[in-house]
């Protein structure tokens, strides 16, 4: 639909309670791009990842999804976002809760069941919501932005909480959307998953410390780690 | 507004209160059991008539306090889950959310005043002179009202439990003014000036006109109050919706 890329953030500028705290951020990801933020908490992520979404209040600069200003009407349907805690239902079931804003989105129970597969929930479908493990709840929450394919997947922090296998097995699921053509946004403060990302961004103090594959941002700094790339990046700012 | 949209809101309101069948018991027993109570309570009085003189506000106030409750707490669940944002971040309008719940909350508040009225009315005996589905309009109205300042309120509260000490708040003192105890132009005058600008004093004065109705009609007055309940609830409604903001810091 577009040629261009799917977000483009330039010199955005967010302020909350009179302070600013994001400052100058400059972003961009590609159709098939699987993109990381990655931070210490408090860093900005999420604020970054609202204004992407376009729920974010008192924002300057340039925000725009599709070629088109972040969270308009044209776009709407087409960016599946994540928050951290999950934002279900939890007095209804998984199904019912993808069932509702599957209706939102337009699509029906195929997708639905395809959802709930994509996070190996198919078996916990019909169980209400707050009976469910924290990581189960965060899937259902994922799975509700996978419907309708988005062409832009913003997840912060999806895989907080959740054990190694499942968390591998996500960010195989992450990969494989971003393979299928979407743009894929993820935030995490655990420096080793930024690894499996194709490009990261970090951010510390609502400034974009620097951006790059994992292996620019190691080779750049002469380390080993994307951890320890982002250290010698905060020695090299304070310095 | 997507029809699409908003019968599916509709629908998961009603999938959500299903889910709590010790809510829609209380929903719907409730007001029968006040209307009871009242009835017992002066059944042994001589004379009687107290089911006659309160019952029609009882009637108008049971909906129109069950459905604020309900309303505030399920839209400040919305917003506090995050679920709220996430509907505004997909094709969701508002007025697809605010219809929706209204609907659903009106075929509930459609169940709760078909009882307490059939209760009232064929089995305790209250006198209605008008039209029995005249009361059914009233109730209806009064708790798209109820529906209404609820989701008002939803705005204002931080938690559930302020929300839940706001429905005294807006109850209490409009019980008060609204002529039941004391026909309001024996009030002070300024108590009666503040009545005349509280919407439970229409809806009330709409149950009366209804019970005081002769022949199948209502009283003279009546419709007039309803219609002063329906347009307060439609520009509490419209201000409600100005609180559903797609931006929050």
């Amino acid at each position: 639909m577009t040629s261009g890329p799917v977000v483009q953030v330039a010199d955005l500028r967010v302020t909350r309670g009179g302070v600013e705290v994001l400052h100058a951020v400059d972003l961009t990801v590609a159709a098939g791009e699987l993109v990381g933020i990655v931070g210490p908490s408090g860093g900005g992520k999420s604020t970054l990842m609202r204004a992407i979404v376009g729920v974010q209040a008192n924002v300057a600069g340039t925000v725009r999804v599709l070629g088109q200003e972040a969270g308009s009407p044209p776009v709407r349907g087409r960016v599946g976002y994540v928050t951290q805690s999950p934002s279900i239902y939890d007095d209804l079931t998984a199904r019912e809760n993808l069932e509702f804003f599957g209706a939102v989105q337009g699509v029906g129970r195929r997708e639905v069941q395809a959802a709930l597969t994509t996070v190996d929930l198919a078996d916990a479908g019909d169980q209400v919501v707050g009976t469910m493990s924290g990581g189960q709840q965060s899937r259902v929450s994922l799975a509700t932005a996978l419907l309708g394919e988005p062409a832009l997947l913003v997840l912060d922090e999806p895989t907080v909480g959740l054990d190694p296998v499942l968390r591998r097995s996500l960010w195989a699921t992450f990969r494989a959307l971003a393979e299928g053509g979407a743009a894929v946004l993820v935030s995490s403060h655990v420096m080793d998953e930024a690894e499996r990302c194709d490009r990261i961004a970090l951010l510390r103090r609502g400034h974009v410390l620097a951006t790059g594959s994992p292996a620019d941002l190691r080779e750049r700094t002469g380390t080993d780690t994307v951890e320890a790339a982002f250290l010698a990046l905060i020695d090299e700012a304070a310095a | 507004m997507t029809p699409r949209i908003t019968l599916a809101v509709a629908r998961r309101v009603l999938h959500q209160l299903r889910r709590d069948p010790r809510t829609i018991a209380l929903m719907l027993l409730l007001p029968c059991v006040v209307i009871l109570l009242l009835w017992w309570v002066f059944s042994e009085l001589p004379g009687g008539g107290m089911l006659d003189r309160f019952g029609p506000a009882i009637i108008a106030f049971m909906p129109f306090t069950v459905m604020f409750i309900v309303t505030s707490i399920t839209m400040l669940r919305e917003r506090t889950a995050g679920t709220l944002e996430r509907m505004l971040a997909m094709p969701t309008g508002r007025g697809d959310i605010l219809v929706g719940y209204a609907l659903a909350l009106l075929a509930i508040c459609l169940v709760q005043a078909t009882l307490v009225i059939a209760l009232a009315v064929w089995v305790l005996g209250m006198e209605v002179g008008g039209p029995i589905w005249a009361l059914l309009v009233v109730a209806l109205a009064d708790s798209f009202l109820g529906t209404a300042l609820g989701l008002a309120v939803s705005a204002f509260a931080r938690t559930e439990f302020q929300a839940v000490q706001f429905m005294p708040a807006l109850v209490f003192p409009q019980l008060l003014l609204c002529g039941l105890f004391l026909p309001r132009d024996q009030m002070p005058r300024a108590a009666e000036v503040i009545s005349d600008f509280l919407p439970l004093t229409y809806a009330v004065e709409a149950m009366q006109g209804v019970q005081a109705g002769v022949d199948g009609a209502v009283a003279d007055g009546t419709w007039t109050h309803l219609l002063v309940v329906v347009v307060v609830a439609v520009v509490v409604l419209a201000l409600g919706t100005l609180t559903l903001r797609r931006r929050t810091d």
